[in-house]
Protein backbone atom coordinates (compact mmCIF):
# COMPACT_ATOMS: atom_id res chain seq x y z
CA UNK A 1 0.00 0.00 0.00
CA UNK A 2 2.74 2.41 0.86
CA UNK A 3 4.36 0.86 -2.35
CA UNK A 4 1.28 2.04 -4.22
CA UNK A 5 1.06 5.64 -2.89
CA UNK A 6 4.93 6.02 -3.38
CA UNK A 7 4.37 5.36 -7.29
CA UNK A 8 1.49 7.60 -7.81
CA UNK A 9 3.55 10.44 -6.36
CA UNK A 10 6.21 9.80 -8.89
CA UNK A 11 3.89 9.16 -11.39
CA UNK A 12 2.31 12.42 -10.38
CA UNK A 13 6.20 14.39 -10.63
CA UNK A 14 6.98 12.74 -14.11
CA UNK A 15 3.09 13.56 -15.71
CA UNK A 16 4.26 17.20 -15.03
CA UNK A 17 6.64 18.96 -16.54
CA UNK A 18 8.31 20.06 -13.41
CA UNK A 19 10.62 17.28 -12.90
CA UNK A 20 11.84 16.79 -15.96
CA UNK A 21 12.85 20.64 -15.76
CA UNK A 22 13.86 20.35 -12.25
CA UNK A 23 16.44 16.95 -13.29
CA UNK A 24 17.84 18.54 -16.41
CA UNK A 25 18.65 21.94 -14.58
CA UNK A 26 20.06 20.51 -11.97
CA UNK A 27 22.09 18.43 -14.14
CA UNK A 28 23.36 21.50 -16.10
CA UNK A 29 24.39 23.46 -12.92
CA UNK A 30 26.17 20.26 -11.26
CA UNK A 31 27.72 19.32 -14.53
CA UNK A 32 29.30 22.83 -14.51
CA UNK A 33 29.84 22.78 -11.00
CA UNK A 34 31.85 19.48 -11.55
CA UNK A 35 33.68 20.71 -14.87
CA UNK A 36 34.76 24.04 -13.10
CA UNK A 37 36.57 21.67 -10.31
CA UNK A 38 38.00 19.49 -12.77
CA UNK A 39 39.82 22.57 -14.88
CA UNK A 40 40.90 23.67 -11.27
CA UNK A 41 42.37 20.05 -10.38
CA UNK A 42 44.20 19.92 -13.24
CA UNK A 43 45.70 23.78 -13.48
CA UNK A 44 46.75 22.39 -9.74
CA UNK A 45 47.62 18.52 -10.29
CA UNK A 46 52.20 19.44 -10.73
CA UNK A 47 51.99 20.73 -7.84
CA UNK A 48 49.26 18.85 -5.41
CA UNK A 49 52.09 16.12 -6.49
CA UNK A 50 54.68 17.43 -4.36
CA UNK A 51 52.89 16.93 -1.12
CA UNK A 52 53.57 13.92 0.98
CA UNK A 53 50.08 12.93 0.85
CA UNK A 54 48.20 14.74 -1.63
CA UNK A 55 44.26 14.61 -2.13
CA UNK A 56 42.60 12.45 -4.42
CA UNK A 57 40.85 13.45 -7.59
CA UNK A 58 37.68 12.52 -5.28
CA UNK A 59 38.37 14.88 -2.65
CA UNK A 60 39.12 17.00 -5.01
CA UNK A 61 35.99 17.23 -7.26
CA UNK A 62 33.44 14.70 -6.26
CA UNK A 63 32.98 15.94 -2.03
CA UNK A 64 32.87 19.38 -2.81
CA UNK A 65 30.41 18.56 -6.20
CA UNK A 66 28.20 17.07 -3.48
CA UNK A 67 28.51 19.88 -1.10
CA UNK A 68 26.70 22.29 -3.68
CA UNK A 69 24.36 19.25 -4.46
CA UNK A 70 23.32 20.19 -0.91
CA UNK A 71 22.14 23.36 -1.17
CA UNK A 72 20.57 22.57 -4.64
CA UNK A 73 18.60 20.67 -2.65
CA UNK A 74 17.78 22.62 -0.01
CA UNK A 75 16.36 24.62 -2.51
CA UNK A 76 14.88 22.16 -4.41
CA UNK A 77 12.95 20.39 -1.91
CA UNK A 78 10.77 22.99 -0.71
CA UNK A 79 8.70 23.44 -4.89
CA UNK A 80 8.47 19.48 -4.64
CA UNK A 81 7.17 18.41 -1.19
CA UNK A 82 4.93 21.85 -1.37
CA UNK A 83 2.18 19.60 -3.29
CA UNK A 84 2.15 16.64 -1.26
CA UNK A 85 -0.32 17.09 0.89
CA UNK A 86 -1.58 21.40 0.45
CA UNK A 87 -2.50 20.77 -2.91
CA UNK A 88 -4.32 17.19 -2.62
CA UNK A 89 -6.27 19.19 -0.04
CA UNK A 90 -6.45 22.23 -2.05
CA UNK A 91 -8.01 19.98 -4.95
CA UNK A 92 -9.80 17.87 -2.34
CA UNK A 93 -8.20 14.97 -4.06
CA UNK A 94 -7.06 14.02 -0.28
CA UNK A 95 -10.59 12.20 0.36
CA UNK A 96 -9.61 9.16 -1.92
CA UNK A 97 -6.74 8.14 -0.02
CA UNK A 98 -8.37 8.54 3.33
CA UNK A 99 -11.37 6.80 2.53
CA UNK A 100 -9.47 4.60 1.08
CA UNK A 101 -8.56 1.57 3.93
CA UNK A 102 -5.10 2.80 4.54
CA UNK A 103 -4.08 4.35 7.26
CA UNK A 104 -2.54 8.14 7.33
CA UNK A 105 1.03 6.73 8.55
CA UNK A 106 1.02 4.77 5.21
CA UNK A 107 -0.01 7.89 3.51
CA UNK A 108 2.40 9.63 5.07
CA UNK A 109 5.05 7.10 4.59
CA UNK A 110 3.98 6.74 0.96
CA UNK A 111 4.24 10.04 0.33
CA UNK A 112 7.90 10.60 2.05
CA UNK A 113 9.10 7.17 -0.32
CA UNK A 114 7.96 8.90 -3.68
CA UNK A 115 9.98 12.30 -2.99
CA UNK A 116 12.97 10.31 -1.67
CA UNK A 117 12.88 7.95 -4.59
CA UNK A 118 12.80 11.07 -7.00
CA UNK A 119 15.77 12.47 -5.05
CA UNK A 120 17.40 9.56 -5.24
CA UNK A 121 17.50 9.54 -8.75
CA UNK A 122 18.69 13.05 -8.47
CA UNK A 123 21.74 11.68 -6.15
CA UNK A 124 22.68 8.74 -8.59
CA UNK A 125 22.96 11.41 -11.50
CA UNK A 126 25.42 13.03 -9.78
CA UNK A 127 27.37 9.95 -8.73
CA UNK A 128 27.51 8.70 -12.34
CA UNK A 129 28.88 11.55 -13.20
CA UNK A 130 31.43 11.42 -10.43
CA UNK A 131 32.25 7.67 -12.09
CA UNK A 132 32.82 9.26 -15.46
CA UNK A 133 36.39 10.08 -13.64
CA UNK A 134 37.19 6.53 -13.71
CA UNK A 135 38.05 6.96 -17.62
CA UNK A 136 41.33 9.38 -16.46
CA UNK A 137 42.10 7.86 -13.33
CA UNK A 138 41.77 5.84 -9.94
CA UNK A 139 38.50 7.43 -7.54
CA UNK A 140 37.65 6.10 -4.03
CA UNK A 141 34.28 4.31 -4.01
CA UNK A 142 34.31 4.43 -0.06
CA UNK A 143 34.17 8.44 -0.62
CA UNK A 144 31.45 8.38 -2.72
CA UNK A 145 29.68 5.80 -1.45
CA UNK A 146 29.56 7.81 2.25
CA UNK A 147 28.72 11.11 -0.17
CA UNK A 148 26.11 9.14 -1.83
CA UNK A 149 24.41 8.26 1.47
CA UNK A 150 25.00 11.33 2.94
CA UNK A 151 23.28 13.66 0.33
CA UNK A 152 20.39 10.75 0.03
CA UNK A 153 19.67 11.16 3.55
CA UNK A 154 20.08 14.79 3.79
CA UNK A 155 17.11 14.86 1.07
CA UNK A 156 15.30 12.43 3.17
CA UNK A 157 15.22 14.96 6.15
CA UNK A 158 14.27 17.61 3.38
CA UNK A 159 11.48 15.60 2.40
CA UNK A 160 10.72 14.85 5.21
CA UNK A 161 9.99 18.65 7.04
CA UNK A 162 8.49 19.61 3.79
CA UNK A 163 6.03 16.88 3.80
CA UNK A 164 4.84 17.90 7.48
CA UNK A 165 4.77 21.54 6.57
CA UNK A 166 2.54 21.21 3.66
CA UNK A 167 0.31 19.03 6.08
CA UNK A 168 -0.04 22.13 7.64
CA UNK A 169 -2.05 24.28 5.38
CA UNK A 170 -4.19 23.82 2.01
CA UNK A 171 -1.83 26.64 -0.06
CA UNK A 172 1.18 25.29 -1.81
CA UNK A 173 2.90 28.62 -2.00
CA UNK A 174 2.58 29.06 2.03
CA UNK A 175 3.83 25.69 1.99
CA UNK A 176 7.55 26.16 -0.41
CA UNK A 177 7.75 29.53 1.60
CA UNK A 178 7.47 28.02 5.32
CA UNK A 179 9.87 24.78 4.23
CA UNK A 180 12.19 26.71 2.68
CA UNK A 181 12.59 29.10 5.87
CA UNK A 182 12.66 26.68 7.95
CA UNK A 183 15.57 24.36 5.98
CA UNK A 184 17.49 27.52 5.98
CA UNK A 185 16.96 27.67 9.28
CA UNK A 186 17.92 24.05 10.07
CA UNK A 187 20.93 24.51 8.02
CA UNK A 188 22.94 27.42 9.26
CA UNK A 189 21.49 26.98 13.16
CA UNK A 190 25.37 26.21 14.22
CA UNK A 191 26.55 29.32 12.28
CA UNK A 192 26.64 32.03 15.38
CA UNK A 193 28.08 29.07 17.35
CA UNK A 194 31.88 29.06 17.93
CA UNK A 195 31.57 27.16 20.66
CA UNK A 196 32.18 23.12 19.40
CA UNK A 197 30.13 21.83 22.52
CA UNK A 198 26.95 23.93 21.90
CA UNK A 199 23.80 22.22 20.97
CA UNK A 200 22.88 24.31 18.20
CA UNK A 201 25.82 21.93 16.39
CA UNK A 202 23.46 18.89 17.50
CA UNK A 203 20.62 20.29 15.77
CA UNK A 204 21.98 21.53 12.36
CA UNK A 205 21.27 19.88 9.29
CA UNK A 206 24.85 20.75 7.79
CA UNK A 207 26.79 19.85 10.54
CA UNK A 208 25.88 16.50 10.22
CA UNK A 209 26.30 15.98 7.03
CA UNK A 210 29.92 17.04 6.96
CA UNK A 211 30.89 13.87 8.49
CA UNK A 212 29.80 12.09 5.33
CA UNK A 213 31.23 14.52 2.62
CA UNK A 214 34.66 13.72 4.48
CA UNK A 215 33.82 9.90 3.53
CA UNK A 216 32.66 9.31 7.77
CA UNK A 217 29.69 7.20 8.66
CA UNK A 218 29.12 8.17 12.09
CA UNK A 219 26.29 6.43 13.74
CA UNK A 220 25.39 9.76 15.52
CA UNK A 221 24.73 11.61 12.46
CA UNK A 222 22.70 8.40 10.63
CA UNK A 223 20.48 8.37 14.10
CA UNK A 224 20.31 11.94 13.66
CA UNK A 225 18.76 12.12 10.66
CA UNK A 226 17.09 8.72 11.29
CA UNK A 227 15.11 10.57 14.13
CA UNK A 228 14.58 13.41 12.55
CA UNK A 229 12.77 11.89 9.41
CA UNK A 230 10.82 9.92 12.14
CA UNK A 231 9.79 12.42 13.79
CA UNK A 232 8.45 15.20 11.15
CA UNK A 233 6.34 11.81 9.42
CA UNK A 234 5.32 11.07 12.70
CA UNK A 235 3.77 14.47 12.92
CA UNK A 236 2.56 14.84 9.74
CA UNK A 237 0.33 12.19 10.24
CA UNK A 238 -0.81 12.89 13.13
CA UNK A 239 -1.73 16.17 11.71
CA UNK A 240 -3.99 14.36 9.32
CA UNK A 241 -5.30 12.62 12.04
CA UNK A 242 -6.41 15.83 13.25
CA UNK A 243 -8.51 16.36 10.49
CA UNK A 244 -10.77 13.82 11.06
CA UNK A 245 -10.75 14.12 14.59
CA UNK A 246 -10.78 18.24 15.62
CA UNK A 247 -13.93 20.39 15.38
CA UNK B 1 -27.50 -24.20 21.06
CA UNK B 2 -24.95 -22.96 22.64
CA UNK B 3 -25.26 -25.14 26.32
CA UNK B 4 -24.11 -22.70 29.09
CA UNK B 5 -25.07 -19.29 28.60
CA UNK B 6 -25.95 -16.67 31.76
CA UNK B 7 -29.32 -14.27 30.67
CA UNK B 8 -27.47 -11.56 29.44
CA UNK B 9 -24.49 -13.28 27.17
CA UNK B 10 -27.96 -14.66 25.19
CA UNK B 11 -29.52 -11.18 24.65
CA UNK B 12 -25.85 -9.69 24.06
CA UNK B 13 -24.94 -12.97 21.69
CA UNK B 14 -28.56 -12.93 20.15
CA UNK B 15 -27.79 -11.88 16.40
CA UNK B 16 -24.68 -13.77 16.67
CA UNK B 17 -26.90 -16.78 17.73
CA UNK B 18 -28.62 -16.80 14.44
CA UNK B 19 -25.52 -15.96 12.45
CA UNK B 20 -24.09 -19.88 13.22
CA UNK B 21 -23.73 -21.79 10.54
CA UNK B 22 -25.26 -24.59 11.85
CA UNK B 23 -28.36 -22.69 13.26
CA UNK B 24 -29.04 -20.91 10.22
CA UNK B 25 -28.81 -23.55 8.12
CA UNK B 26 -31.44 -25.56 9.62
CA UNK B 27 -33.85 -22.55 8.94
CA UNK B 28 -32.89 -21.84 5.92
CA UNK B 29 -32.00 -24.12 3.17
CA UNK B 30 -29.98 -21.52 1.33
CA UNK B 31 -26.54 -21.50 2.20
CA UNK B 32 -26.07 -17.97 2.81
CA UNK B 33 -26.28 -16.87 6.74
CA UNK B 34 -28.53 -13.78 8.11
CA UNK B 35 -25.63 -11.07 7.87
CA UNK B 36 -26.16 -8.14 9.84
CA UNK B 37 -26.86 -4.70 8.02
CA UNK B 38 -24.89 -3.22 5.62
CA UNK B 39 -24.64 0.10 7.82
CA UNK B 40 -26.19 0.41 11.14
CA UNK B 41 -25.35 3.87 12.43
CA UNK B 42 -26.21 4.42 16.32
CA UNK B 43 -27.11 8.27 17.50
CA UNK B 44 -24.42 9.93 15.51
CA UNK B 45 -23.57 13.43 16.96
CA UNK B 46 -20.56 15.71 15.92
CA UNK B 47 -19.79 19.43 16.73
CA UNK B 48 -17.94 21.92 15.47
CA UNK B 49 -16.64 24.23 18.27
CA UNK B 50 -20.20 25.25 20.22
CA UNK B 51 -22.19 24.42 16.83
CA UNK B 52 -23.90 20.95 16.59
CA UNK B 53 -23.99 19.96 13.21
CA UNK B 54 -25.46 16.90 13.38
CA UNK B 55 -27.31 15.62 16.63
CA UNK B 56 -28.01 12.01 17.57
CA UNK B 57 -28.58 10.66 13.84
CA UNK B 58 -29.34 7.01 12.71
CA UNK B 59 -29.41 5.09 9.72
CA UNK B 60 -29.87 1.60 8.82
CA UNK B 61 -29.30 0.07 5.50
CA UNK B 62 -29.72 -3.45 3.73
CA UNK B 63 -28.29 -4.63 0.81
CA UNK B 64 -30.51 -3.49 -2.53
CA UNK B 65 -32.03 -0.52 -0.03
CA UNK B 66 -31.48 3.01 -1.93
CA UNK B 67 -31.58 5.59 1.25
CA UNK B 68 -32.11 9.29 0.11
CA UNK B 69 -30.72 11.71 2.99
CA UNK B 70 -32.81 14.92 2.21
CA UNK B 71 -32.31 17.98 3.59
CA UNK B 72 -31.53 21.71 2.70
CA UNK B 73 -28.27 23.10 2.61
CA UNK B 74 -26.37 23.23 5.63
CA UNK B 75 -28.76 20.61 7.28
CA UNK B 76 -25.60 17.89 8.40
CA UNK B 77 -25.63 15.54 5.28
CA UNK B 78 -22.63 15.80 4.01
CA UNK B 79 -21.15 15.75 7.66
CA UNK B 80 -23.13 12.70 8.51
CA UNK B 81 -21.69 10.88 5.62
CA UNK B 82 -18.43 11.99 6.51
CA UNK B 83 -18.46 10.33 9.46
CA UNK B 84 -20.01 6.66 8.14
CA UNK B 85 -17.19 6.87 5.42
CA UNK B 86 -14.40 7.71 8.41
CA UNK B 87 -13.14 10.92 6.87
CA UNK B 88 -15.03 12.72 9.95
CA UNK B 89 -14.83 11.07 13.45
CA UNK B 90 -17.99 11.35 15.39
CA UNK B 91 -18.11 13.24 18.70
CA UNK B 92 -20.46 10.43 19.75
CA UNK B 93 -22.34 7.41 18.39
CA UNK B 94 -21.07 4.21 16.44
CA UNK B 95 -20.73 3.30 13.02
CA UNK B 96 -20.63 -0.84 11.68
CA UNK B 97 -20.75 -1.68 8.04
CA UNK B 98 -21.70 -5.38 7.50
CA UNK B 99 -20.54 -5.80 11.64
CA UNK B 100 -17.59 -4.33 11.43
CA UNK B 101 -16.75 -1.29 13.80
CA UNK B 102 -15.69 1.64 11.70
CA UNK B 103 -13.90 3.18 14.42
CA UNK B 104 -12.06 0.16 15.75
CA UNK B 105 -11.07 -1.47 12.81
CA UNK B 106 -10.90 1.29 10.22
CA UNK B 107 -9.25 -0.33 7.22
CA UNK B 108 -10.89 -3.51 7.13
CA UNK B 109 -14.70 -1.23 7.37
CA UNK B 110 -13.23 1.30 4.96
CA UNK B 111 -12.40 -1.54 2.33
CA UNK B 112 -16.20 -2.67 2.46
CA UNK B 113 -17.39 1.66 1.33
CA UNK B 114 -17.68 3.42 -2.18
CA UNK B 115 -17.58 6.93 -1.50
CA UNK B 116 -18.03 9.91 -3.50
CA UNK B 117 -17.95 13.47 -1.56
CA UNK B 118 -19.56 16.65 -3.13
CA UNK B 119 -16.24 17.17 -4.90
CA UNK B 120 -15.23 13.99 -6.87
CA UNK B 121 -11.41 13.43 -5.52
CA UNK B 122 -10.22 13.29 -9.21
CA UNK B 123 -6.79 13.91 -10.28
CA UNK B 124 -6.76 15.59 -13.55
CA UNK B 125 -3.23 14.38 -14.83
CA UNK B 126 -4.11 10.98 -14.90
CA UNK B 127 -6.01 9.10 -18.03
CA UNK B 128 -9.40 7.19 -16.59
CA UNK B 129 -7.85 3.65 -16.49
CA UNK B 130 -4.81 4.89 -14.62
CA UNK B 131 -6.97 6.54 -12.08
CA UNK B 132 -9.68 3.25 -11.80
CA UNK B 133 -6.66 1.25 -11.42
CA UNK B 134 -4.64 3.53 -8.69
CA UNK B 135 -8.45 3.44 -6.88
CA UNK B 136 -8.92 -0.11 -6.93
CA UNK B 137 -5.00 -0.60 -5.85
CA UNK B 138 -5.74 1.71 -3.08
CA UNK B 139 -8.79 -0.33 -1.99
CA UNK B 140 -7.04 -3.44 -1.98
CA UNK B 141 -8.65 -5.25 -5.10
CA UNK B 142 -6.14 -8.30 -5.65
CA UNK B 143 -3.88 -7.48 -8.44
CA UNK B 144 -5.20 -10.58 -10.80
CA UNK B 145 -8.64 -9.12 -10.47
CA UNK B 146 -8.07 -5.48 -11.13
CA UNK B 147 -8.03 -5.30 -14.74
CA UNK B 148 -11.15 -7.27 -14.65
CA UNK B 149 -13.13 -4.47 -11.94
CA UNK B 150 -11.45 -1.63 -13.71
CA UNK B 151 -13.32 -2.92 -16.74
CA UNK B 152 -16.49 -3.51 -15.25
CA UNK B 153 -16.84 -0.28 -13.39
CA UNK B 154 -16.23 1.36 -16.94
CA UNK B 155 -18.63 -0.22 -18.47
CA UNK B 156 -21.48 0.37 -15.74
CA UNK B 157 -20.60 3.97 -15.63
CA UNK B 158 -20.40 4.22 -19.81
CA UNK B 159 -16.84 5.09 -19.74
CA UNK B 160 -15.42 2.15 -21.65
CA UNK B 161 -14.93 4.65 -24.76
CA UNK B 162 -13.27 7.53 -22.10
CA UNK B 163 -10.80 4.91 -20.53
CA UNK B 164 -8.25 6.41 -22.58
CA UNK B 165 -8.61 10.60 -21.77
CA UNK B 166 -7.61 12.63 -19.63
CA UNK B 167 -9.49 13.04 -16.70
CA UNK B 168 -8.91 16.89 -16.53
CA UNK B 169 -9.96 17.24 -20.53
CA UNK B 170 -13.65 14.90 -19.61
CA UNK B 171 -16.74 17.14 -19.18
CA UNK B 172 -18.39 17.60 -15.95
CA UNK B 173 -20.72 14.80 -16.59
CA UNK B 174 -17.87 12.07 -17.60
CA UNK B 175 -16.01 13.54 -14.35
CA UNK B 176 -18.87 12.92 -12.30
CA UNK B 177 -18.92 9.28 -13.42
CA UNK B 178 -15.43 8.75 -13.29
CA UNK B 179 -16.13 9.90 -9.43
CA UNK B 180 -19.07 7.16 -9.43
CA UNK B 181 -16.63 4.73 -11.03
CA UNK B 182 -14.09 5.28 -8.58
CA UNK B 183 -16.17 4.22 -5.73
CA UNK B 184 -17.62 1.09 -6.70
CA UNK B 185 -14.46 -0.26 -8.73
CA UNK B 186 -13.70 -2.32 -5.98
CA UNK B 187 -17.30 -3.64 -5.61
CA UNK B 188 -17.91 -2.13 -2.04
CA UNK B 189 -21.06 -3.18 0.37
CA UNK B 190 -22.08 0.03 0.86
CA UNK B 191 -21.86 2.95 -1.95
CA UNK B 192 -22.14 6.64 -0.40
CA UNK B 193 -23.14 9.00 -3.11
CA UNK B 194 -22.78 12.86 -1.82
CA UNK B 195 -25.52 14.89 -4.62
CA UNK B 196 -24.40 12.97 -7.00
CA UNK B 197 -26.19 14.86 -9.67
CA UNK B 198 -25.11 18.44 -8.88
CA UNK B 199 -24.23 20.18 -11.70
CA UNK B 200 -25.39 17.80 -14.40
CA UNK B 201 -27.86 18.81 -17.02
CA UNK B 202 -31.16 16.92 -17.22
CA UNK B 203 -30.01 14.26 -20.02
CA UNK B 204 -26.79 13.26 -17.56
CA UNK B 205 -29.33 13.35 -14.93
CA UNK B 206 -31.57 10.98 -15.91
CA UNK B 207 -28.61 8.79 -17.00
CA UNK B 208 -27.26 8.87 -13.71
CA UNK B 209 -30.16 8.08 -11.59
CA UNK B 210 -30.73 4.86 -14.03
CA UNK B 211 -27.05 4.02 -13.14
CA UNK B 212 -27.51 4.37 -9.37
CA UNK B 213 -31.10 2.32 -9.24
CA UNK B 214 -28.81 -0.36 -11.05
CA UNK B 215 -26.29 -0.18 -8.08
CA UNK B 216 -28.89 -0.90 -5.26
CA UNK B 217 -29.02 -4.23 -7.04
CA UNK B 218 -25.99 -5.38 -5.34
CA UNK B 219 -25.03 -2.96 -3.31
CA UNK B 220 -26.36 -1.04 -0.68
CA UNK B 221 -26.57 3.00 -1.42
CA UNK B 222 -26.86 6.26 0.61
CA UNK B 223 -27.68 9.43 -1.70
CA UNK B 224 -27.85 12.47 -0.34
CA UNK B 225 -30.15 15.20 -2.26
CA UNK B 226 -31.84 18.51 -1.65
CA UNK B 227 -34.42 17.94 -4.68
CA UNK B 228 -37.53 16.45 -3.70
CA UNK B 229 -38.11 14.50 -6.85
CA UNK B 230 -35.36 12.86 -7.59
CA UNK B 231 -35.21 10.98 -4.00
CA UNK B 232 -38.93 10.00 -5.52
CA UNK B 233 -37.56 8.40 -8.53
CA UNK B 234 -33.98 6.89 -7.13
CA UNK B 235 -34.74 5.98 -3.09
CA UNK B 236 -36.88 3.50 -1.52
CA UNK B 237 -36.24 5.27 1.85
CA UNK B 238 -36.02 8.79 2.67
CA UNK B 239 -34.67 10.12 6.18
CA UNK B 240 -35.18 13.82 6.38
CA UNK B 241 -32.83 15.86 8.26
CA UNK B 242 -33.07 19.58 9.39
CA UNK B 243 -30.62 21.23 11.41
CA UNK B 244 -28.75 18.26 12.34
CA UNK B 245 -31.74 15.87 13.10
CA UNK B 246 -33.43 13.61 11.40
CA UNK B 247 -37.15 15.19 11.49
CA UNK B 248 -38.79 12.18 9.23
CA UNK B 249 -37.66 9.16 8.16
CA UNK B 250 -40.15 6.62 6.32
CA UNK B 251 -40.51 5.17 2.96
CA UNK B 252 -41.40 7.06 0.16
CA UNK B 253 -44.73 6.26 -0.49
CA UNK B 254 -45.17 7.94 3.37
CA UNK B 255 -43.73 10.77 1.70
CA UNK B 256 -45.77 11.32 -1.26
CA UNK B 257 -49.08 11.74 0.57
CA UNK B 258 -47.20 14.38 2.67
CA UNK B 259 -46.38 15.99 -0.52
CA UNK B 260 -50.31 15.45 -1.26
CA UNK B 261 -50.66 19.10 0.07
CA UNK B 262 -54.27 18.52 -0.07
CA UNK B 263 -55.12 21.40 -2.47
CA UNK B 264 -56.59 21.55 -6.13
CA UNK B 265 -56.15 24.26 -8.69
CA UNK B 266 -58.85 24.83 -10.60
CA UNK B 267 -59.02 27.43 -13.53
CA UNK B 268 -63.28 28.18 -14.76
CA UNK B 269 -63.93 30.16 -18.14
CA UNK B 270 -67.73 31.40 -16.02
CA UNK B 271 -66.93 30.71 -12.42
CA UNK B 272 -69.40 30.59 -9.71
CA UNK B 273 -69.48 33.06 -6.45
CA UNK B 274 -66.59 31.92 -4.24
CA UNK B 275 -69.10 30.57 -1.42
CA UNK B 276 -70.95 27.99 -3.95
CA UNK B 277 -67.22 26.74 -4.44
CA UNK B 278 -66.63 26.74 -0.58
CA UNK B 279 -69.68 25.10 0.10
CA UNK B 280 -68.57 22.08 -2.27
CA UNK B 281 -68.03 19.04 0.01
CA UNK B 282 -64.99 18.71 1.67
CA UNK B 283 -63.46 21.92 0.99
CA UNK B 284 -62.46 23.98 3.62
CA UNK B 285 -61.25 27.06 2.04
CA UNK B 286 -60.79 29.12 -1.16
CA UNK B 287 -58.36 31.62 -2.36
CA UNK B 288 -58.76 33.44 -5.19
CA UNK B 289 -55.71 33.44 -7.71
CA UNK B 290 -57.34 35.54 -10.22
CA UNK B 291 -60.43 36.40 -11.77
CA UNK B 292 -61.09 32.49 -12.88
CA UNK B 293 -58.10 30.29 -11.07
CA UNK B 294 -58.89 29.15 -7.71
CA UNK B 295 -57.14 27.79 -5.00
CA UNK B 296 -59.27 25.03 -3.24
CA UNK B 297 -58.01 23.88 0.04
CA UNK B 298 -59.99 20.09 1.19
CA UNK B 299 -59.79 17.85 3.64
CA UNK B 300 -57.13 15.41 3.79
CA UNK B 301 -59.59 12.48 3.23
CA UNK B 302 -62.05 14.13 0.76
CA UNK B 303 -60.85 14.56 -2.32
CA UNK B 304 -63.61 17.13 -4.04
CA UNK B 305 -62.12 17.00 -7.50
CA UNK B 306 -64.83 14.39 -9.15
CA UNK B 307 -68.01 16.68 -7.95
CA UNK B 308 -65.87 20.41 -9.17
CA UNK B 309 -65.90 18.24 -12.47
CA UNK B 310 -69.23 17.18 -11.67
CA UNK B 311 -70.43 20.30 -10.63
CA UNK B 312 -68.76 22.56 -13.78
CA UNK B 313 -71.06 20.15 -16.44
CA UNK B 314 -74.08 20.57 -14.67
CA UNK B 315 -73.62 24.34 -14.06
CA UNK B 316 -71.83 25.13 -17.29
CA UNK B 317 -68.48 26.53 -15.35
CA UNK B 318 -65.97 25.75 -17.93
CA UNK B 319 -63.74 24.03 -16.45
CA UNK B 320 -60.20 24.19 -18.06
CA UNK B 321 -57.43 23.46 -15.56
CA UNK B 322 -57.51 20.81 -12.15
CA UNK B 323 -54.42 20.12 -11.17
CA UNK B 324 -53.52 18.53 -7.64
CA UNK B 325 -51.02 21.08 -5.94
CA UNK B 326 -47.95 19.55 -4.74
CA UNK B 327 -46.34 20.92 -1.97
CA UNK B 328 -42.70 22.14 -2.04
CA UNK B 329 -40.13 20.71 -0.38
CA UNK B 330 -39.88 24.03 1.42
CA UNK B 331 -43.44 23.53 2.85
CA UNK B 332 -42.77 19.67 3.86
CA UNK B 333 -39.56 20.91 5.96
CA UNK B 334 -41.79 23.55 7.43
CA UNK B 335 -44.34 20.66 8.06
CA UNK B 336 -42.07 18.63 9.60
CA UNK B 337 -40.27 20.96 11.66
CA UNK B 338 -43.19 23.35 12.84
CA UNK B 339 -45.02 20.48 14.23
CA UNK B 340 -46.89 22.64 16.85
CA UNK B 341 -47.96 24.67 14.37
CA UNK B 342 -48.90 21.76 11.54
CA UNK B 343 -51.63 19.72 11.25
CA UNK B 344 -51.28 16.51 12.46
CA UNK B 345 -49.65 14.50 9.59
CA UNK B 346 -51.31 12.39 6.71
CA UNK B 347 -53.41 9.08 6.93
Amino acid sequence: MILTIAAKELRALFNAPLAWVVLAVLQVILAWIFLVSLDRYIALQPQLVQYPNPPGVTEFIVAPMFGSGAVVLLMLVPLLSMRLIAEERRNQTLTLLVSAPVSMTEIVVGKFLGLTLFLFAVVTLMAVMALSLIAGGKIDFGLLAANVIGLTLLGGAFAAIGLYISSLTANPVIAAVATLASLLVLWILNMGAPDPGSILHLLSLMKHYESFAKGVLDTGDLAYYALLIALFLLLAARRLDRDRLAS
Amino acid sequence: MPSLTTLPELIVGLPGTFATPGFSSALHPDPEPVSPPVLSARALSRDFGLRHAVREVSLTLARGEVLGLLGPNGAGKTTTMQMITGNLAPTAGEIQICGIDLLDHPTRAKARIGYLPETPPLYRDLTVDEFLRLAARLHRVPKARIASTVTQAQRRCGLTDMSARRIGALSKGYQQRVGIAQAIVHEPDLVVLDEPTVGLDPNQIREIRTLIRELADDHAVILSTHILPEVETVCDRVQILHQGQVVYTDNIAALKQYRGGHALTVALRRPPAVDDLKSLPGVRNVEVLSGDRFRLFHEADINPAETVVKRSVEQDWGLTELTPVETTLEEVFVHLTQSDAAEPPAP
